[in-house]
């Protein structure tokens, strides 16, 4: 066969294009890696309250304490959620413009994986490979950090109260770096269902929740509480699916006076507006995920406006009931409230005064417990084993868990009710409970901390 | 010709793992990290260039064929325990079959109709896995645990030995797939992607030369994914987005649509330029909303400029700058397929109807030589 003529030439091309390809190549990486000069002191020295200040452990220098995090800054999940970050760092830089940590500076770099767990797998390893950080504090979402928390853990790197409310962090012997942060669904799941046992006896109960960890959880917890006899119907839905017209449907035919909804903000506002349009009107009760009540009642105004119907919003959540680990931002005379609210103004005033902001500062506040208890010179292990040694309350309305065999979080909440767009507390008290189906609900008798004058825990 | 320069294909292959194993060993292992995620994309958008840039079909579908991949290796790791070598195999193998159906039905459709129907198979497939939580795990997606082999010590770096399996596979699909490009196999596929008629008159099957082209490009997908999973230890739904599909074909079109070193480079621009921009827009002083959103838009400022100053691509760029230096060189790309003879192309200039449906010539193109 007659060599086509267009081919003479390759041999001495495939040259230059080798060539060419391997400079370039070696170029573009070696050019990446002249960014990542930092690299760590390591090893552990022994901590005693007037030794000089080492870079005893990744991240820890003289003057700096650099933390990482995976936020969801863009995507669909980040309306509100994109808050958080930026409500930590700005307690962060309080504390820092307070004398630190010890002395330390807060170093506090989230970096965006859009709600990706690729992108969190991605992120988290630039954090800890790269930039070396102390620890992974707050990474936010339940499929996301499942992405991170096997990898975590095998490097060793704390991963301290993940912004998610899935049991899974609890799994001490699995995770012993991981710990959980707000109350888990399970916990919360069993505070509701009691409630609902309670004060609406003998009525008709339906659930409506997240076909995930978080609704299946909650549902969990519910049923270890409620009475299977009175559960007249059990709908879920996929967070990737809008259309829930079938679940209302058979919430309204099955006749259950209450709905009990494990769902998250968006989700909760479509049920509320499919309800409404079959002129079914339950008593409903929802997760704490929706008790930022500002939030739900935007959701509600913007959905009934692409729907073409125009609706208020904190009419439509006047009497929603649900639970709160934290206190509300009602309670403009509590300490904490106070506290955050004025370090959101000097520090972060950019972004709005809402439950976002008040949980970021409030889970900042935990943190910066945490390593005020791991001493001058901290390791990696002596942040874990300072957290196994359980913290004082804070901010949270019930105490933490934490103990060696204990990752969960905050134990309790209590609960409330909505009215003209805020969130009331039912009662004075207190719930808190275990995870286990046998555990009791009781009332917590211990007093609530009060705020520090200065704004920062003391060692 | 083939003979000839499967040594030569087989020396630049190593050559760059050469490359590959001094950089994983000098660069840290975040690095190591990046290099394997390069390696991922480069499997899964070689097979993406050669079916949109050599077979003329255009897919957003690439993702979904990584998500079939890499469930498919979590699966066998799993509950199999299965080398991953032989679960590599297997999910290559299993891909190309789905390639195979959607193939079939991709053959019949052009241009935005395949777009179309390929992205409906980006957006649908990877919501089966939470359809179906009892097998793949739902949202979470399946972990897997994947280990670097005890015979390098204790303190192997994880990450460098990703690096090595990924880049690895990925140099033998690039072989693999440049040997094919220059097979009796790559001149009809862009024998039938240049005219499909003149094609279909030269006596080639058009219809399966399209199915293969796209049996291939899945192919490449399943390894992609495959390495995928190894590389983040997950399988799960959120990794295999219709975002991945459209970045694949992004860094096909960016590197070079239809040549092989040019998914090396748009591999390279979509793992590494988020990164930087990430690092360089911690930016102060504007709201999160609006600063969140800076290292997305100047990604997209960087597409923009790529696609101004190498219109084809990085890979036709850096050609053209070559051939600056040594003259004109035509390659197999530019060269006209081998069927397009003068006496094919006076045929069709003599008509002045539109090219009709590929299969009625081939019939009138028998029916002619058996009269």
């Amino acid at each position: 066969m007659k060599r086509p003529q267009h081919f003479m030439s390759r041999p001495r091309r495939l040259r230059w294009q080798a060539a060419a390809i391997m400079t370039v190549a070696a170029l573009a990486v070696a050019a990446c890696s002249s960014s990542s000069s930092s690299s760590s002191g390591s090893g552990s020295s022994p901590s005693s309250s007037s030794s000089a200040l080492t870079a005893s452990a990744p991240g820890i220098t003289p003057t700096q304490i650099t933390i990482g995090s995976h936020q969801p800054l863009t995507g669909p999940v980040a309306p509100g959620y994109s808050e958080i970050a930026p409500a930590s760092k700005a307690y962060f830089d309080y504390v820092n413009a307070h004398g630190g940590v010890y002395g330390r500076k807060i170093v506090y770099k989230y970096l965006d994986d859009a709600y990706n767990p690729t992108t969190t797998a991605s992120v988290v390893r630039e954090l800890v490979l790269q930039d070396s950080v102390y620890a992974v504090f707050n990474g936010l979402g339940t499929p996301t950090h499942l992405a991170a928390v096997s990898f975590l853990n095998a490097q060793k790197v704390p991963d301290v109260f993940v912004a998610s409310g899935c049991a899974c962090w609890n799994q001490p012997t699995l995770y012993p770096e991981t710990f959980g942060y707000q109350l888990d669904y399970v916990r919360e799941g069993k505070i509701l269902g009691q409630y609902l046992a309670q004060h609406f006896k003998g009525k008709k109960i339906a659930y409506f929740y997240q076909n995930d960890e978080f609704g299946q959880d909650g549902v969990k917890g519910l049923n270890y509480e409620i009475p299977s006899s009175t559960v007249v119907s059990k709908q879920s839905y996929d967070p990737t699916n809008i259309n829930i017209a079938p679940q209302v449907a058979a919430l309204r035919a099955s006749g259950a006076q209450v709905v009990v909804a494990f769902s998250v903000p968006a989700f909760t506002a479509l049920l509320k507006l499919n309800s409404l349009k079959l002129g079914y009107s339950p008593t409903l009760m929802v997760s704490d995920v929706n008790n930022d009540v500002f939030t739900l009642d935007g959701l509600l105004v913007t959905f009934a406006k692409q729907g073409g119907a125009k609706v208020n919003g904190s009419l439509l959540t006047d009497g929603i009931i649900t639970d709160s680990y934290l206190p509300t931002l009602a309670e403009t005379s509590n300490s904490w409230i106070a506290l955050f609210k004025m370090v959101h103004d000097q520090n972060d005033a950019k972004e709005p005064w809402d439950g976002n902001a008040y949980y970021g500062e409030a889970v900042a506040y935990a943190f910066v417990q945490a390593m005020l208890k791991t001493g001058r010179n901290p390791t990696r292990a002596d942040l874990v084993s300072a957290i196994n040694g359980g913290l004082p309350q804070g901010p949270a309305v019930a105490p933490f868990s934490f103990s060696s065999s204990d990752h969960a979080g905050i134990t309790g909440a209590f609960m409330a009710v909505m009215k003209n767009g805020d969130l009331i507390q039912q009662g004075s008290s207190v719930l808190t409970t275990d995870t286990s189906a046998s555990g009791p609900i009781t009332t917590y008798t211990g007093t609530e901390q009060q705020a520090p004058a200065s704004g920062i825990p003391s060692p | 010709m083939t003979v000839q320069s499967l040594p030569r294909r087989l020396g630049v292959a190593v050559v760059v793992a050469a490359i590959v194993a001094f950089l994983s060993v000098k660069l840290n292992s975040f690095r190591d990290y990046q290099m394997a995620e390069v390696a991922v994309d480069v499997a899964a958008v070689a097979g993406l260039t050669v079916l949109t840039g050599l077979s003329g079909q255009i897919s957003l579908g690439q993702g979904a064929f990584m998500a079939i991949g890499g469930y498919t290796t979590a699966l066998l790791l799993v509950h199999l325990s299965w080398p991953f070598i032989a679960a590599l195999v297997v999910a290559a193998a299993v891909t190309a079959a789905a390639g195979a159906i959607v193939g079939v039905a991709a053959a019949r459709l052009r241009g935005p109709y395949l777009a179309g129907a390929t992205l409906m198979l980006g957006v649908a497939l990877p919501a089966v896995a939470s359809a179906y939580p009892g097998i793949f795990g739902g949202d979470q997606g399946l972990n897997v645990v994947f280990t670097a082999p005890v015979f390098l010590g204790a303190t192997f770096p994880l990450t460098r030995w990703q690096a090595w399996v990924t880049a690895a596979v990925a140099l033998v699909t690039l072989v693999l797939l440049a040997n094919l490009c220059y097979s009796r196999v790559g001149r009809n596929w862009r024998a039938v992607r240049d005219d499909e008629v003149a094609a279909a008159l030269d006596g080639v099957n058009v219809a399966a030369t399209r199915i293969l082209a796209f049996v291939v490009s899945a192919a490449c997908a399943g390894i992609a994914g495959a390495l995928l999973v190894i590389v983040t230890s997950l399988a799960a739904p959120g990794a295999f987005t219709i975002t991945l599909s459209i970045a694949l074909l992004t860094a096909a079109v960016i590197g070079g649509l239809g040549t092989l070193p040019g998914a090396l480079w748009g591999s390279l621009l979509i793992v590494l330029v988020p990164t930087y921009v990430t690092d360089v827009a911690t930016s102060h002083g504007l709201s999160s909303s609006t600063g969140a959103n800076i290292p997305v838009a100047a990604y997209g400022v960087v597409l923009i400029l790529v696609m101004l100053v190498f219109p084809q691509g990085i890979q036709g760029g850096l050609r053209r700058l070559l051939t600056a230096f040594t003259g004109p060189a035509r390659t197999w790309r530019d060269a006209p397929a081998p069927h397009v003879t003068p006496s094919a192309d006076d045929l069709l200039a003599r008509g002045d109807d539109p090219p009709d449906p590929p299969e009625k010539p081939a019939s009138q193109h028998e029916k002619e030589g058996t009269s």
